[in-house]
């Protein structure tokens, strides 16, 4: 038996120092919660005997379908003794003052000592605490562990009151030194301990007693249990691995199915089979998905061809015909399962190519959410804010239009019902089956990217608009209807959403102006939620075009509210007030989604406020493009620099501005210069102006900053030789006026007041 | 656990076979409920026996209906129309498993050539107002039987708790049998002077129903008995416990949950006919979910139910 290595380690325990083995047998544990069990049984005991101060060498958990077992090794035999001294009143204070202290030490006054001390003579009270032996406190222990234990599912059976997993039967608890093994006595609602399990369901040759960890492992394996887990996982990938190699094939890796499926049974025995071949024609994720999720099969692929044409299957037993019973089984259930993915395949395939539409018209009649409209609804309005978004990448807006509105139809396919997780890749096989552009198909795979911080975003131009749009919808709709993630909850994935669609601009290195697509889809859930009709609906939609022509907001309410007459305008102003400060939300949640997701690279938060709060912040290309190169340039030795001397001028303006009751902002002028470095600072900011302007007009951040850097000397020195506060009124005021000089100079690059340090 | 038995030969066998061996085991053998159902657990001796403090053993077969399932007797296991066994035990007896892996050997699965599993499978019944914690029981990777610990019926906790083991008999029959598609499946004994396969007796009539359940089935008359049931449910369960008449106790549980059972078989052909949007769907679950919980307040109240006179 090879030993985990915590245990192989410890052997060097004194003879005193017995070793604890205790395993809980039930009826069969879920696979997915058995690893996490076993940690926790590991965690709560030790946990407990520690705080009793029973410390030990080692320890080590296990799971099997059946049993969490645990064995402690090296533990002490008894709790310690602890001794503990109490300073009491002194021997002549009142009576009451002695009762309390004998209460509360739970002595009487014989057993008190009295000792001299400086104030005169003190009672004291020594209490004992008695070592106790380990049985004892493994029993309280392990009974705690058993009633409290945090099973992420529990249940009761029979007519008892205590909860498991599954119904417990035995509980075998035994500690060992060289003299033998004894038996821990407790008893948990009618369940006693013992020193005897039993091996395999199947396999097993009945109930047999253990006399320590080493001949408990050795007779599960006789009676055909592998005890660890990994040893299971690592025995099933081996075969099958090999198994496959002797074919000529490989298995298709799956961690988390191979975990799963270690978790299944105690004794793996790995077989390989035959895909008939009527269904190699099915799509390979079909047949992976099928195989995996109703079967826990693994697949097997051709290197050669990419096909997956066998499957691995593992067994919990040997069966005298080798598992040919079980295999010709597992074959049947797979060709039934198989059959009815065939059918959809098939049934879908039909719909596809006649053109998608009775899939899309069922869209009609399926609620997306019920103060959201249906699916359809929600569809044309991706269709319509794809065809506005189509003209920044490029990308013909019918193109992007046909996109989204197939890019959801395989939600009404009958393959994407059966197995959800194929969404998408569905939808991309039928757009294909249809005929559609091959742009087209890979939007509807594409547009749900990226559906993790991890996820790769879409890689093609139409993806990104309908993914784009789809995400925009979304989020201005649950704005609209104030379901907006609180805390914890985010039951929409909201936040997940927004991440994307920073991603995806980012990525891109899309010039995009989120405003005015917020606006206008924030506007359209509004209409479709208020009973605006006739008149009313026309002037708002007159507003959607404006919008989308012209992408100012407030502008184009007032041209559609300029064209109606005053007493009609009350509708409109009803629908589309609201829309501005729910869009000033919605951008400032994109904007702490963005501040998330730059600070995890590694950029400061200041500096990304400092460049939050510029103007064209919708714009999150520009945005961080700034934020990089503001970064960049504070790291430098000249930034650093700069920026104090900004900070510097700054709050000698400010409290000059404060004193005064003036703003210094112009009319700085070289000729009340008085000194060399004076008149050295006017030359450089009027050459650094020079340089900036142009570069932040070509958002050149770099150059601009590049260009303030060159202030740095002559600040530093300005500061180093001139007093700001002359006597002199006039060169005060010229000076204070040169400093704000400065400031709108730094300004207009980020808001370095935002920079701490 | 070796114990060989000969194989059975035809549907109908295994169905005997299983009452045998139940009754053998102390069940008592229950017939069918005389009502449309989608499953086994619907029989009000599971549903409504599951509750409260009183000891019960039944087991039985269920005809069971599933409209949206039917495939006009084509799909070689997929039909409107099947046979379930069940067996409920409260209290859940400590050897449940093995009386249950007893049965599959009674029915002819040899346990030493096969491999059986027992696959995390919990059941819930949003319709019913349950769950249980279980498995599915796989035979060589197939789903031959649902295994559940009841914790809670119509809103109530199971105490003590049941154990539920429900046998898809069609799929279990065929896999025992060999048969690839269920129509071909031997009804009776193969040898008999009028053999029957199971498409003798029952391709007919998927074909019907599967016609009937997805088009012609009238929607507007299925809504009105939907809402009728319903409300006659409700009007059952605001009687008195009194009965005027007799001056006795008679609490109503049984006739209201009826109208319970009659309320979830028309949802599902609803459904089947494709006239029930999803946020529809949720809110139709929760008034038949309504009804039933009512009838588990009702059905506690009774004597079966563990009430007890002062």
């Amino acid at each position: 038996m090879n030993l985990p290595l915590p245990i192989a380690q410890l052997r060097r325990k004194a003879t005193d120092m017995p070793d604890l083995l205790i395993e809980l047998f039930s009826e069969e544990i879920p696979a997915r919660m058995q690893a996490r069990a076993a940690d926790d049984l590991k965690k709560r005991v030790t946990d407990g005997l520690v705080n009793a101060g029973l410390t030990y060498a080692g320890a080590a958990a296990f799971s099997t379908p059946r049993r969490l077992a645990l064995t402690i090794e090296g533990l002490l035999a008894e709790s310690p003794t602890l001794r503990e001294e109490r300073k009491g009143p002194r021997v002549d204070a009142p009576e009451k003052a002695i009762e309390g202290f004998l209460r509360g030490a739970g002595l009487t006054r014989d057993q008190l000592e009295e000792r001299d001390e400086k104030k005169g003579r003190v009672f004291f009270a020594v209490i004992e605490k008695p070592g106790r032996p380990a049985a004892e406190i493994v029993a309280e222990v392990l009974e705690d562990a058993i009633r409290n234990f945090p099973w992420p599912k529990s249940m009761r059976w029979g007519a008892g009151s205590l909860r498991w997993v599954r119904p417990l039967h035995s509980i075998l608890c035994i500690l060992s030194d060289e003299a033998g093994a004894e038996v821990v006595p407790m008893d948990v609602d009618g369940i006693t301990s013992g020193n005897t399990t039993q091996g395999h369901r199947f396999m097993g040759s009945g109930r047999f007693a253990v006399s320590g960890f080493d001949d408990y492992a050795a007779k599960l394996k006789r009676d055909h249990v592998i005890l660890s887990a990994e040893e299971r996982a690592n025995a099933i990938w081996q075969d099958a691995t090999n198994m496959a190699f002797a074919s000529g094939l490989e298995v298709v890796e799956d961690r988390g199915l191979l975990a799963e499926v270690a978790g299944l049974v105690e004794w793996p025995v790995v077989l390989m089979g035959e895909i008939g071949a009527d269904f190699l024609s099915l799509p390979p994720e079909v047949l992976q998905t099928s195989m995996k999720e109703h079967q826990k099969f693994f697949s097997v692929k051709n290197p050669k061809t990419g096909r997956i044409e066998r499957f691995i299957t593992v067994a919990n037993r040997e069966t005298v015909d080798h598992g040919k019973t079980i295999l010709a089984g597992n074959q049947k259930v797979l060709s039934a399962r198989l059959s009815d993915a065939k059918f959809f395949w098939e049934n879908d395939l039909r719909v596809a190519k006649a053109g998608m539409s009775e899939w899309t018209e069922r869209l009609s009649n399926v609620t997306f959410h019920n103060k959201l409209g249906t699916q359809a609804a929600r569809i044309a309005r991706i269709a319509a804010l794809s065809r506005e978004i189509a003209p920044v990448l490029s990308v013909d807006p019918d193109l992007a239009q046909q996109a989204a509105q197939v890019a959801k139809a395989d939600l009404s396919s009958e393959m994407v019902y059966e197995f959800p997780e194929l969404q998408g890749l569905m939808g991309r096989y039928y757009a294909e089956a249809a005929g559609l552009p091959q742009a087209v198909a890979n939007a509807c795979q594409q547009h749900y990217a990226p559906l993790g911080p991890s996820d790769d975003v879409p890689s093609e131009d139409v993806s990104s608009i309908v993914a784009l749009a789809d995400k925009l919808d979304t989020l201005t709709g649950f704005w609209a209807i104030d379901e907006k993630p609180t805390g914890s909850k985010d039951p929409f994935a909201l936040r997940r959403a927004a991440l994307g669609v920073i991603r995806i601009v980012l990525t891109g290195d899309m010039r995009v102006n989120l405003d005015r697509f917020i606006d206008s889809q924030l506007l359209k859930h509004h209409i479709t939620q208020s009973d605006a009709d006739g008149a009313d609906l026309a002037a708002l939609n007159d507003m959607l075009d404006e919008i989308a022509d012209h992408g100012v907001f407030g502008a184009a309410l007032e041209t559609v509210l300029a064209k109606l007459a005053p007493d009609a305008q009350a509708k409109v102003q009803e629908v589309a007030a609201p829309v501005p400060d729910i869009s000033a939300d919605l951008l400032a949640f994109f904007h702490d989604r963005l501040k998330v997701y730059l600070r995890d690279q590694g950029m400061r938060h200041d500096v990304i406020d400092a460049c939050l709060s510029m103007p064209g912040n919708d714009d999150l290309t520009l945005l961080v493009k700034r934020a990089r190169a503001l970064g960049g340039f504070l790291t430098t030795d000249d930034g650093e620099n700069l920026l104090q001397g900004f900070k510097r001028a700054n709050n000698i303006l400010t409290q000059a501005e404060e004193k005064d009751g003036v703003e210094y902002s112009f009319g700085a002028d070289v000729k009340f210069a008085e000194t060399d470095e004076e008149k050295a600072l006017f030359a450089a900011l009027d050459s650094a102006e020079a340089q900036i302007a142009p570069a932040m007009q070509a958002e050149d951040f770099e150059a601009a900053m590049s260009a303030m850097a060159s202030l740095r000397a002559p600040i530093d020195a300005f500061f180093t030789a001139v007093q700001v506060n002359s006597d002199n009124q006039v060169v005060r005021r010229n000076r204070l006026n040169l400093l704000s000089r400065i400031r709108v100079i730094c300004l207009s690059v980020a808001d370095l007041n935002r920079i701490e340090g | 656990m070796a114990q060989t038995t000969t194989k059975p030969r035809s549907f109908q066998e295994i169905i005997l076979r299983l009452q045998n061996y139940w009754a053998e085991k102390g069940c008592a053998v229950m017939q069918p409920y005389d009502m449309e159902v989608g499953a086994g657990t619907f029989h009000p001796a599971t549903t409504l026996r599951s509750l409260g403090s009183r000891p019960w053993a039944a087991a039985y077969v269920q005809p069971s209906r599933r409209p949206t399932d039917g495939r006009y007797g084509e799909n070689p296991n997929r039909l409107q129309h099947y046979y379930q066994y069940q067996v409920l035990i409260k209290p859940s007896p400590p050897n449940l498993q093995d009386l249950y892996l007893g049965s599959l050997q009674a029915i002819g699965i040899d346990m030493d050539l096969h491999d059986i599993r027992f696959v995390e499978d919990d059941w819930e019944s949003p319709t019913l107002g349950a769950w249980g914690l279980g498995w599915e029981v796989w035979c060589d990777g197939m789903e031959v039987s649902q295994f559940t610990y009841f914790q809670q019926v119509g809103g109530h906790d199971c105490h003590p708790v049941s154990g539920e083991l429900t046998y898809g008999l069609e799929r279990l029959a065929m896999y025992v049998l060999g048969v690839d598609h269920v129509m071909d499946m031997p009804f009776n004994n193969p040898d008999a002077p009028i053999a029957l396969k199971y498409g003798d007796v029952f391709r007919q009539t998927e074909q019907e129903y599967s016609r009937w359940n997805f088009d012609v089935a009238n929607t507007d008359m299925l809504l009105k008995h939907f809402e009728e049931a319903e409300a006659e449910c409700e009007a059952i369960l605001s009687q008195d416990y009194d009965d005027p008449k007799t001056g006795k106790r008679i609490v109503m549980a049984h006739p209201a949950y009826d109208q319970c059972i009659k309320a979830s078989h028309l949802f599902n052909l609803l459904d089947a006919r494709g006239v029930i949007s999803v946020t529809e769907r949720q809110a139709y679950i929760g008034r038949v979910r309504a009804l039933a919980k009512k009838c588990a307040d009702a059905f506690v109240q009774t004597e079966a139910g563990g009430w007890a006179a002062e």
